[in-house]
């Protein structure tokens, strides 16, 4: 829209700019992952490999399999049952409202702003208590739990945009609270469920705090794995480089195949509801 | 987005009469036995826990054994004084103060030019929108790479004459004598923050480019129908405009950095002399691996009241102005 002569070359000249700022990272990821080790040195860090070496591949691949399937069995319930949570919430929370329910779900949104270091310890004591300590399920809890408070908000904000005469006909033609979420809201609800599970899936692949506190070693989730690999005696950068590339591959992929809901998640849960 | 929240004037109006008609049915006791379930999660694992580690934090718990006497603010105390804390405030102030400013500068910036209807829009916006998609630890793990002394980009600074030792340098800058430790700017902190920026700032992109979406074609062709300039314009009609998506971004932003703690522990550690540590480093690792629960506990707390001091306020306001 600017209308100088010189103003449209240096927009694209200043969009370009800002995509090598933004890809620099992700071109030496995949040139280093792609070297063999005695390539990998520091003065050759931004050339491209001689020859294409997937060794690191199989490496990374070896050291994180079981970690990334243990991710898989964290995210897969967890995004299930945190989505149904917080829809429930949702349709509750803003086509049954009572007294008090604004400022009860401003209490909850407020559990999702906490750093989670400051309910941690007793966390913890709990998960030992009632013995899911170490383990994938206690992990899907602790999720589920503190993921209530977002996807309560992005729920509720989905449904506020339904019709409240939709429910008040409904009502008058006898549909009660389940028949009402059960035949209009749930049909309504595709994208408010597609948005929600992938902010929720990308979340919890992608959270290192619970994963590292909760889990220890064969129970640990991807995340904790990688981080784990530069903690080895000899870092090994193309292994490294192509864990790293491993580990991002299904948020980065959902991105880019979903990427419209993953914007419009981030837009539900920050514009306030 | 919301439906009308009711003001306390519109309250004692014709509303309530409505309202009123609308009986307390057997869906109502439904609707909140589905609703109970997560009310009582909430309170038990957010405000229950708080308040147990509220407890903690004041008891002398620093061992293996959980020791539950009344320390009173013993380990408070102990903290304020402490090298490696005060480092970390400092430390969190100064990513807090740079991290936020760069974001926002960045993320109006790169708005602005999404919005110039520039051919191949949408592949710059992926680009600009990727790093939101990673791990702030795959995030750590690279650019602890990019900002390795002996290479990364010092390959391409060095011929420039500059030679930084990015999160290794100990350096302060602008330092003076602050309790037992120098406050100043950290060399090293420089670095977390850039690696930071790469990976939030589409988060202020996405935000900036929907307010942008939202004004209406026609403020743009009053103001150039007045003469103004596109500098002028954005300057003068649109930035004032998009001010209360900063007021977001700002709060939404200053609430992962106080509590950040995946990237630093990827990328640098807390660093010699503590220049890249921060509170939630601090906490993981006195607690989980030297068993300083209290400490650890009373650490949480200041960290949650940091970000409370921001989040509250907001959402009061935002329940008031039913936004």
């Amino acid at each position: 829209m600017a209308r100088s002569v010189w103003a449209r070359p240096f927009l694209y000249l200043l969009a370009l700019a800002m995509s090598v700022f933004f890809l620099l990272p992700v071109y030496v990821m995949i040139a280093t992952s792609l070297k063999p080790l005695d390539e990998v040195t520091l003065a050759d860090m931004w050339k491209l490999p001689s020859t294409i070496d997937w060794s690191s591949y199989a490496t990374a691949f070896d050291k994180l399999a079981p970690n990334f399937w243990n991710s898989i069995l964290l995210v897969v319930p967890a995004t299930l049952l945190s989505a149904l949570l917080g829809a429930l919430n949702g349709y509750v929370l803003s086509k049954w409202k009572f007294k008090g329910a604004d400022t009860l779900f401003t209490l909850i949104l407020f559990g999702m702003f906490i750093p989670y270091q400051s309910i941690l310890i007793p966390l913890i004591q709990f998960l030992r208590e009632i013995g899911l300590y170490n383990t994938i399920p206690g992990l899907v809890f602790v999720h589920v739990v503190y993921g209530i408070p977002i996807t309560t908000l992005m729920f509720r904000n989905f449904y506020a945009a339904i019709p409240d005469e939709m429910i008040e006909s409904a009502k008058i033609d006898g549909a009660g609270f389940v028949r009402i979420f059960r035949y209009i809201m749930l049909p309504l609800s595709i994208t408010g469920f597609v948005v929600v599970a992938i902010w929720q899936f990308t979340n919890i692949w992608n959270e290192f705090l619970f994963a590292v506190t909760i889990t220890t070693s064969d129970k640990q989730p991807i995340m904790v794995a990688l981080q784990n690999l530069s903690g080895s005696q000899i870092v090994q950068w193309n292994v490294q480089m192509a864990g790293a590339l491993l580990a991002a591959l299904p948020t980065l992929l959902v991105y880019i195949f979903l990427g419209k809901y993953f914007v419009r998640g981030l837009l539900a849960g920050s514009v306030k509801g | 987005m919301e439906t009308v929240n009711i003001t306390p004037a519109e309250k004692t109006a014709a509303v309530p009469a409505v309202r009123k008609k609308r009986k307390w049915t057997a869906d109502h006791w439904l609707a909140a036995a589905f609703l109970a379930p997560s009310v009582i999660l909430i309170f038990l694992f957010v405000y229950g826990f708080i308040a147990w580690t509220g407890y903690v934090s004041l008891s002398n718990w620093n061992s293996l054994v959980p020791d539950w006497s009344f320390a009173g603010l013993k380990n408070y105390l102990y903290l304020f004084h402490d090298f490696r804390f005060q480092a970390d405030l400092r430390n969190t102030l100064v990513f807090t103060v740079l991290f936020i400013a760069a974001v926002i500068v960045l993320g109006q910036l790169l708005a602005i030019l999404l919005d110039q209807k520039l051919r191949g829009e949408s592949l710059f916006r992926n680009i600009f929108f990727f790093p939101m998609a990673l791990s702030f630890v795959v995030t750590g793990v690279v650019w602890q790479w990019l900002f390795n002394p002996s290479t990364g980009v010092n390959l391409f600074l060095k011929p420039l004459g500059l030679d930084s030792k990015w999160y290794t340098d100990t350096t302060i800058l602008g330092g003076f004598h602050w309790g037992k430790i120098e406050f100043g700017i950290p060399v090293a902190i420089i670095a977390v923050v850039v690696a930071a920026v790469w990976q939030m700032t589409g988060f202020a992109v996405a935000m900036y480019l929907a307010g942008l979406r939202a004004i209406p074609d026609e403020v743009r062709e009053a103001a150039r129908m007045d003469g103004a300039t596109e500098f002028q314009l954005y300057w003068k009609i649109i930035l004032p405009l998009l001010r209360p998506i900063t007021v977001s971004v700002i709060i939404i932003m200053a609430h992962i950095s106080l509590k950040i703690f995946d990237l630093i522990y990827a990328m640098t550690g807390p660093g010699a002399n503590f220049v890249t540590d921060v509170p939630g480093v601090y906490m993981f690792e006195t607690t989980f691996r030297g068993n300083y629960y209290a400490n650890g506990a009373a650490i949480a707390i200041v960290m949650l009241l940091s970000v409370a001091i921001f989040i509250v306020p907001y959402l009061i306001s935002s329940r008031k102005g039913g936004s």
